[in-house]
């Protein structure tokens, strides 16, 4: 019971310097009360302690004998005993305990916001695939009309589904629902949702996103980024991705029933740019590679590092370089934590 | 030297082990950055990776079962893996092959948590790299890890190993030569934790008397493995999350 005090008090810490929380960490039950610099000597011997102490679990690994927990996600009962089914970090939640894996396939709940690729086109819907277990359902009846028109969907719309999507096109959405027989629908009912055009895309472990209230991000050095919580990564060129929506609208607006090409000049990305958009790309690799939260702020404290390493964006991703970045990461973030004491 | 004797008077093997030793075991897990989990295991000189995808959306429409998920496995030898090179062709599909890729599939049907995952299906992809004895072991125990490295709800680990006896003394973890050599070659795989067996197969008939000290000592051997895995899995985890702790 000692560690479910210790829950407790981590929570209201949590709450209470948010400042904190969105840093690189996300790992929650963590060493509040270690001070920044005995963090090293309490590594050492927490490899061991973080099993030991039951924070980290191995499938079949028995949590409590007496049955005086709630089973939640990662967990199942064998007899009397609760057993971990997967192998990650130990969340107890009252009564309830759940086991988060380190490394999975992304989970839909309503409201998330994705990218997703077109995998199958059938009768009034799109399958789109988002890294999921099943590929997820976009209805036609979900997407925005060219021009925004609101009306119903006839069958001449169902013959034309090929101007909206076709197979491979990528897709920013939302999740809109999930259906008793566990399938998911999405929508793209909004004027930012949509197909996305002449970018990079890119692919991370969904449990290195985290949820936030924007997953959209301009960032400083001229690039978007969606980061979809299902892993899947979306980087263009900003000001080339507003002359392309400018683009777009412009000719929706004047013929709508034809298909959209857009011009080469539109498409045009300049050599810098490229370079930022790879810079980028890299940042995000580099932190999955290390394992850590992949937000706004820490892609650009890497974007920032690499250039006052002088690095290239290829030797972004040089293990040597690798090494460097994350235990720069760490320290810039210990003497943060000085600086607010 | 009319025949090759498996057993030294002095109770060495031919590769210098005891009766009851486990070849060196090296793992490693994550190896692979476009499956959704990896390993790579090595036991003496068997060499495996495994690779694992899924959960994933049914690839044949048609065989989706609606209440659990599909697993189905491919093993395949390199031809570059064994002393004589074969074709490419032989290898794949042949008795021996589909038989491992049965039974792994098996062993890991009843382990995945699989109605978890309805409507989906699962991949385990192994390779061999070099094959020396123990191919069926080393695959299970791959599977395994790379199942764990990709976040799917298994009920246990399966720990497998093979064991025999020769001239009488139960011996464990054969290599190539002593697969060669005629004895029962016996697979056990188990649930170590929560305990059971999963498989036990007989490739021809183990003396009733020894029977029961072979498979006593195909269990401790599974224990031995387990401890090992388990070891490679937590230290695996700990490091990935060790950037995360620090900052």
């Amino acid at each position: 019971m000692e560690s479910n005090d210790n829950n407790l008090t981590n929570i209201n810490i949590e709450i209470f310097s948010p400042q904190k929380r969105m840093k690189l960490k996300h790992y929650q039950q963590q060493h509040t009360q270690v001070k920044a610099e005995d963090n090293d000597i309490i590594m050492e011997s927490e490899e061991s302690e973080l099993f030991s102490s039951k924070r980290l679990v191995i499938p079949g690994q028995i949590i409590s004998r007496e049955g005086e927990y709630l089973k939640g996600h990662g967990t199942f009962h064998n007899g009397s005993n609760l057993i971990a089914s997967v192998c990650g970090t130990l969340d107890k939640v009252d009564r309830l305990i759940s086991v988060k894996a380190l490394k999975s396939r992304y989970h839909g709940e309503v409201g998330d916001i994705i990218v997703g690729r077109i995998t199958e086109i059938s009768s009034k819907r799109w399958k789109v695939d988002v890294n999921s277990r099943l590929d997820y359902i976009l209805m036609l009846s979900a997407i925005n009309l060219p021009g925004g028109i609101q009306r119903r969907r006839t069958s001449a719309d169902e013959l034309q589904m090929r101007n909206f999507f076709v197979e491979n096109d990528l897709v920013y959405a939302e999740v809109q629902m999930i259906m008793g027989d566990g399938s998911v629908a999405i929508h793209t009912r909004n004027q930012k949702y949509g197909k996305l055009q002449n970018g990079h895309f890119m692919k991370v472990t969904p449990s290195l996103i985290k949820r936030s209230k924007q997953h959209f991000y301009s960032l400083e050095c001229g690039v978007d980024v969606i980061l979809g919580l299902n892993g899947y990564i979306w980087i263009a060129d900003t000001e080339q991705q507003k002359n392309q929506s400018a683009f777009i609208q412009k000719h929706e607006k004047e013929n709508f029933d034809q298909a959209c090409i857009i011009p080469d000049d539109i498409k045009q990305i300049s050599k810098d740019s490229r370079d930022r958009i790879s810079r980028v790309k890299n940042s995000i690799a580099l932190l999955e590679k290390g394992f850590l939260l992949i937000h706004s702020k820490s892609i650009m404290q890497v974007y920032h590092l690499s250039n006052k390493m002088k690095l290239g964006a290829k030797d972004l991703l040089h293990p040597q370089y690798i090494k460097q970045i994350l235990t720069l990461l760490s320290t810039e973030y210990n003497d943060d934590i000085k600086d607010e004491e | 030297m009319s025949k090759l004797s498996y057993i030294s008077p002095e109770g060495l093997r031919i590769d210098g082990r005891r009766a009851n030793e486990l070849r060196r075991i090296n793992i490693q897990m994550g190896v692979s950055n476009r499956a959704d989990g990896s390993a790579y295991y090595e036991q003496g000189n068997t060499k495996i990776i495994a690779a694992v995808y899924g959960p994933r959306e049914i690839s044949v429409s048609g065989q989706s079962i609606f209440d659990r998920a599909i697993v189905k496995c491919e093993f395949a030898t390199s031809s570059f893996s064994t002393t004589e090179r074969k074709p490419q062709q032989k290898t794949k599909g042949d008795r021996a092959t589909t038989e491992i890729s049965n039974l792994v599939k098996q062993a890991f049907e009843s382990t995945i948590q699989t109605h978890l995952y309805p409507r989906s299906q699962i991949n385990i992809y192994i390779q061999v790299l070099q094959s020396d004895g123990g191919l069926k072991a080393a695959a299970i125990n791959a599977s395994t890890l790379a199942l764990i490295d990709a976040g799917i709800s298994m009920k246990d680990f399966v720990c497998a190993v093979s064991t025999s006896c020769i001239d009488g003394v139960a011996v464990l973890d054969l290599n190539h030569i002593e697969e060669r050599s005629g004895g029962p070659d016996c697979l056990l795989s188990i649930q170590p934790q929560i305990g059971g067996v999963i498989s036990l197969n007989m490739d021809s008939k183990v003396p009733q008397d020894l029977f029961e000290s072979v498979l006593e000592l195909g269990e401790k051997g599974c224990k031995k493995i387990f401890s090992i895995l388990s070891d490679q899995v937590k230290k695996y985890s700990t490091d990935l999350i060790s950037n995360q702790l620090k900052i």
